[in-house]
């Protein structure tokens, strides 16, 4: 889309949503919020910046094909659930670390890299989508 | 670290017993598929890597699938509640040896496959992802063999549906969108009528948890409408599985995608229905079962002969298979209406069976075609004379599909017949037998037609101009269709000559399934109250 208005917006517009897709990500645990929710977001924030600059700029953006984003996601999801086979728990439960960097408590758990996977997911199986359907109106 | 063990109230909420290695054997083959289908997804662009990892990860996966049944073979049903939440409130997966007995033939089933497609996918169907669509296939249909959790047995459903519909379009014909749009809408009416059912039943026993269900149901017989919700479950996985009146997805899309989809489909999706039409009325609510036992009947003698009779009248030798899987699945319900453990073993045997074979006859089929006889029973090929070893191969098939001796579609038939004579139905025996009859006439044939009579010159001549006019043009058989082919019929054969084993296990199986003690200890400690 031709339009300065939306090229001079879209990427501070972008990189928020992007910044609070992570942050709805992460909240997720106890509140609302959690890797489809931020996944939809980050989908929606890469959606825009197709429609300013077009596919291929968020294609290349993106580094890598939507899909195998979604699959680095899915192994990421299903290698959190076998962790549990060192500690002779059963599979997919959580399982906690809180390492202290620079005096503050950070707690790490299977079941948020669970939660990133799920994110990586929706975040490359839906971009893939929308990318394809855009390219479609391009053409 | 995980909470401390020591909290006294933690042993009301929690797994704590250690799990040992052997007990991931219960998750495994689901999560390795739903692993390496994700590997697979991120290198699709890699064309030759990608059945190379495929093929080892379903070698690994038919590993498993044996280890698991030799676990639940030597020490009963093995549980593992997800998150080590305890049931029923944690997800369980729970095998006892149906679940782990149709794993281990559907991994076997998917290798093959694998294999087979080596030489029928092409780049572009590789790189559309048919090797990430198999596993995700796989990890759908071990899932629902091996879960304890009606829900989640939903779930499973759901990834089965999905990815055989990625399967189903691949290569993108007409033919194939018309199909697979067929196929899809009536199979989501399936699952949609699956999930109101499942939602009916929470709302009846307030628990998810299959063995939970079955030791509440008893109780709530005669104040819950456990008739209705029967009925509904009945339906919805008769559509799944083919059953006669709701069966006509299957003719309209299974000859519709490539020749090693098609197998893969007629080894695995229906056998998927029939397996949970056995976890329901066998396990959950046999009485209700009982009482729609003459229903069930009329549904597979109708299912059998419609797949008969359909299997006669057709002319492309795709469809007529198609109608064969109908007929088996009209036999093994037979099985589920007589019910008791003797027709249970029964049925069990003949869905063992006839995920091999139903998978090599379309990769006979396939090869058939391939080396330039086409699909068409109106066109004579003359492949018994070019390719005298590939007929009697196809023609052992067949001879198993009918239910003929020395292969394994003789005795799960034998078994079936005489269980129905034990229990007075003679109809239902008569049908059986009948349909035997017809499977032989339907399929001698397409051996008589497509492979017997010797290819007509002139007719060859016009239809593929540019091919030497005598004879076949004879072309290389691709090694990695033969291979799976005869191992298929080889173990069709070997357990139609050994048949002990698999018989000892299947009755094993259905006495486990008719009185479910072991399942419920499994996943509840003896004696404990609810």
């Amino acid at each position: 889309m031709k339009s300065l208005i939306l090229r001079t917006a879209a990427p501070p517009i972008v990189s928020l949503m992007v910044l609070f897709s992570i942050f709805v990500l992460l909240r997720g645990h106890n509140e609302p919020g959690g890797g489809f929710i931020g996944g939809l977001i980050a989908v929606a924030a890469l959606s825009i910046y197709g429609i300013a600059f077009g596919v291929e700029t968020v294609r290349r953006a993106i580094v890598f094909h939507p899909l195998a984003i979604a699959g680095a996601g899915l192994l990421l999801s299903t290698l959190s659930g076998f962790l549990s086979a060192i500690f002779h728990v059963p599979f997919m439960t959580g399982l906690w670390i809180t390492p202290v960097v620079l005096g503050v408590e950070i707690p790490l758990s299977t079941v948020m890299s669970f939660d990133i996977g799920v994110y990586l997911v929706v975040v490359g199986a839906v971009t893939s989508i929308a990318l394809s359907l855009e390219e479609r109106e391009d053409s | 670290m995980a909470v401390s063990a020591s909290s006294p109230v933690l042993s009301e909420a929690l797994v704590l017993a250690p799990v040992t290695a052997l007990d991931w054997l219960v998750i495994a083959p689901v999560a390795w598929c739903i692993g390496i289908g994700a590997v697979l997804m991120m290198v699709r662009h890699r064309g030759m890597l990608q059945p190379l990892i495929a093929i080892a990860a379903l070698t690994v996966l038919v590993c498993l699938d044996a280890m698991l049944l030799w676990h639940v073979s030597q020490g009963g049903p093995v549980t593992m509640v997800m998150g080590r939440w305890l049931p029923p409130f944690g997800i369980a997966f729970t095998v006892d040896l149906t679940g782990a007995l149709f794993a281990l033939a559907a991994a076997v089933v998917a290798l093959a496959g694998a294999v087979a497609a080596m030489a029928d996918i092409d780049a572009s169907g590789r790189r559309y992802g048919f090797y990430p669509f198999l596993m995700l296939l796989m990890a759908g249909a071990s899932g629902a063999f091996l879960t304890g959790d009606i829900f989640n047995l939903y779930v499973w459903f759901e990834v089965l549906l999905i990815s055989s519909f990625g399967l189903l379009v691949l290569g993108s014909r007409s033919a194939q969108i018309d199909g697979a749009v067929k196929y899809g809408f009536l199979n989501l009416v399936a699952t949609t009528l699956f999930l109101v059912a499942t939602g009916y039943l929470y709302g009846i026993f307030g628990t998810l948890n299959m063995a939970d269900i079955a030791r509440k149901a008893p109780g709530l017989r005669d104040t819950a409408p456990l008739m209705t919700l029967t009925a509904l479950y009945l339906l919805a996985f008769s559509m799944k599985a083919a059953a006669f009146p709701v069966n006509f997805w299957l003719p309209a899309s299974y000859h519709t995608p490539r020749i090693v989809v098609s197998a893969l489909f007629a080894g695995l999706l229906t056998k998927v229905g029939i397996y949970a039409l056995i976890r329901v009325s066998i396990l959950l609510f046999p009485v209700e079962r009982e009482i729609l036992g003459p229903v069930l009947a009329l549904v597979a003698i109708l299912t059998m002969l419609t797949g008969g009779l359909g299997a006669l009248a057709q002319t492309d030798s795709r469809r007529l298979l198609g109608y064969l899987v109908i007929s088996g699945i009209g036999s093994m319900l037979a099985g589920i209406a007589i019910g008791g453990p003797d027709a249970i073993a029964g049925t069990l045997f003949y869905a063992l069976h006839s995920m091999l074979v139903m998978t090599a006859l379309y990769l006979a089929i396939g090869l058939a075609a391939r080396l330039g006889a086409g699909f068409s029973l109106a066109v004579p090929s003359g492949l018994y004379r070019d390719h005298a070893a590939l007929a009697f191969l196809t023609l052992a098939l067949f001879f198993s599909v009918s239910g003929l001796p020395p292969f394994s579609g003789f005795w799960p038939k034998v078994m079936l017949v005489k269980a129905a004579l034990d229990a007075g139905a003679v109809w239902l025996a008569g049908a059986l037998l009948l349909t035997g009859f017809l499977t032989m006439i339907a399929t001698g044939r397409l051996f008589l037609l497509s492979y017997w009579r010797p290819r007509d010159e002139r007719t060859a001549g016009a239809g593929q101009a540019g091919l030497p006019v005598s004879g076949l043009p004879v072309r290389r058989l691709p090694i990695t269709i033969v291979a799976p082919l005869v191992v298929l019929t080889a173990l069709s054969l070997l357990i139609g000559l050994f048949p002990e084993t698999l018989l000892a296990l299947a009755r094993q199986a259905a006495l486990a399934l008719t009185t479910p003690t072991a399942y419920l200890d499994s996943v509840f400690a003896p004696g404990s109250l609810q």
